[in-house]
């Protein structure tokens, strides 16, 4: 997102859209990346519960994907995920 | 139509607030600052006014409330003075940087220690770096005038910052003087309807007021809030010409006292400008070409104004009713960079005076013409800042 000069913005730090916190991308605070295997998830949807960043998306009851714009790479799906399924990884997600 | 009455300094704050019939206030008890208040708290006791008034625990809580107020789209007013502005301070800074349009009366009073309830200006001069707009008040129908002025200074789009309106602590607050009060309506139809933006009680359109600002954009408000500032200087000059059509009395940023040929100088604010007038028109008797610049908007500070009011003189002194430790008068520094943004240079001289309500005399701002005497002749030889009537 570019970010604008003082002349573009609402006065006093006030947001004026409501909601437009969509817009921000916390996806780019990721240090690690969780990588779903799909032939070990038995759709428990542990994950699902603990993520913080709603960055499970779930469809028809079922693990579908990760939401990569929002998850920030914190791990506790990977943490919940049940140790006999094990099926989040977390992986180096750039070069520090 | 005006009507002449005796008011106090207090009164004549609290009767404009009346005219003004803000919607919410909020406010804590100190002293001098205590009767305004008072006062006001009769008239919404009595059906005066339509204000919703709110008694709070403490000045931090004031501010609070008023942010709070302002921040819902209500005309928010306050007033306290020193050690209770101390108090405020946090909030004092966020009523501004959140850009709210707060009035709020300063009734001039040393900021302890050691403990003293009496008159100087430590205590707004204190906030000068915290983003309000700052009118000092000469008597008290300049004080009633500036109240109601500042409602409307505030308000303008271009500005939308917070007014504090000061005047001095007893010598003012508690003083009777003969005050003009215009009529209820023509006060109303002068400040106009508020029409708050981006409020917290617009449900229609929500939003969120003061969320965490950090690196990426926290420079770029502060730069507005500049900005906001710099616009207040034309939209005082603008608001005060209005004003002055209404009601026959003129104000500017700066007033002028017998400047036209004057080759000594003082600088003053507050009541001291008052005494200085008398002592100006004594010497003048005498064929002493003096004369006075009043300072009435301190925030922003009048720079280009300053300067070519003092451009003709030979020597000028800078009278402050408050210290910067370490440095000397806050008005004096800000007078003395003006003059070196014209490259100018006029030897110039700073009197702290009046510290916890020292009296100013006639005989000593007389004293201060004349030591401008030798300064003409021979520059400022030695000391930059002298004590007014301090004991050695």
């Amino acid at each position: 997102m570019k970010e604008k000069g003082w002349k573009e913005i609402p006065i006093g730090g006030t947001i004026v859209e409501p909601g437009n916190a969509v817009e921000y991308k916390t996806g780019s605070w990721r240090t690690f990346k969780p990588i779903w295997h799909k032939d070990r998830c038995i759709h428990c949807l542990i994950c699902w519960m603990y993520c913080p960043d709603e960055a499970i998306i779930v469809e028809n009851g079922k693990f579908v994907r990760f939401d990569y714009d929002y998850c920030k790479g914190c791990g506790i799906c990977a943490n919940e995920c049940p140790e006999k399924a094990n099926a989040i990884e977390m992986v180096l997600d750039r070069k520090i | 139509m005006s009507t002449i009455i005796g008011l106090t300094g207090n009164e004549a704050v609290a009767e404009a607030m009346r005219q003004i019939n803000p919607d919410v206030v909020a406010a804590y008890p100190i002293t001098p600052q205590t009767e305004l208040m008072h006062k006001f708290a009769d008239f919404v006791a009595n059906g005066k006014v339509d204000t919703e008034m709110i008694l709070v625990e403490s000045e931090h809580s004031a501010m609070s409330a008023s942010v709070g107020a302002a921040a819902g789209g209500a005309r928010a007013m306050t007033a306290t003075c020193a050690n209770g502005l101390a108090l405020m301070w946090e909030i004092v800074y966020i009523a501004a940087s959140l850009r709210l349009p707060i009035v709020m009366a300063v009734v001039n009073r040393a900021l302890s220690g050691p403990i003293n309830i009496h008159n100087d200006h430590s205590d707004s001069m204190g906030c000068r770096d915290s983003g309000w707009i700052q009118i000092y008040s000469e008597n008290s129908q300049e004080a009633y005038d500036n109240t109601i002025m500042a409602v409307k200074i505030a308000e303008n789009k271009d500005v939308l910052l917070p007014v504090m309106v000061t005047l001095d602590g007893f010598i003012l607050s508690h003083t009777l003087e003969r005050i003009e009060i215009l009529d209820d309506k023509q006060v109303r139809e002068f400040i106009g309807e508020y029409i708050p933006q981006n409020h917290l009680l617009d449900i229609n359109h929500p939003v969120t007021i003061g969320p965490l600002d950090l690196q990426d954009y926290y420079f770029e408000h502060k730069r507005q809030e500049a900005e906001a500032i710099n616009n207040a200087l034309e939209v005082v000059e603008e608001v005060s010409f209005e004003y002055s059509r209404l009601t026959g009395r003129n104000y500017d940023v700066l007033e002028l006292y017998r400047m036209e040929d004057a080759e000594r100088a003082i600088v003053a604010l507050g009541s001291t400008a008052g005494t200085v007038k008398f002592t100006v028109d004594s010497l003048r008797e005498n064929g002493e070409k003096v004369g006075m610049i009043k300072l009435r908007l301190f925030r922003p500070f009048p720079y280009k104004e300053i300067y070519e009011a003092l451009k003709n003189v030979k020597s000028f002194a800078v009278l402050d009713k408050c210290i910067s430790f370490g440095y000397g008068g806050p008005v004096y520094g800000e007078i003395k960079s003006a003059l070196y943004n014209y490259q100018a240079f006029i030897p110039a001289v700073n009197y702290i005076y009046g510290l916890g309500g020292r009296d100013i005399k006639p005989t000593s701002i007389k004293k201060v013409f004349d030591e401008l005497k030798h300064i003409t002749k021979e520059g400022v030889n030695g000391k930059l800042i002298h004590y007014l009537d301090v004991r050695e």
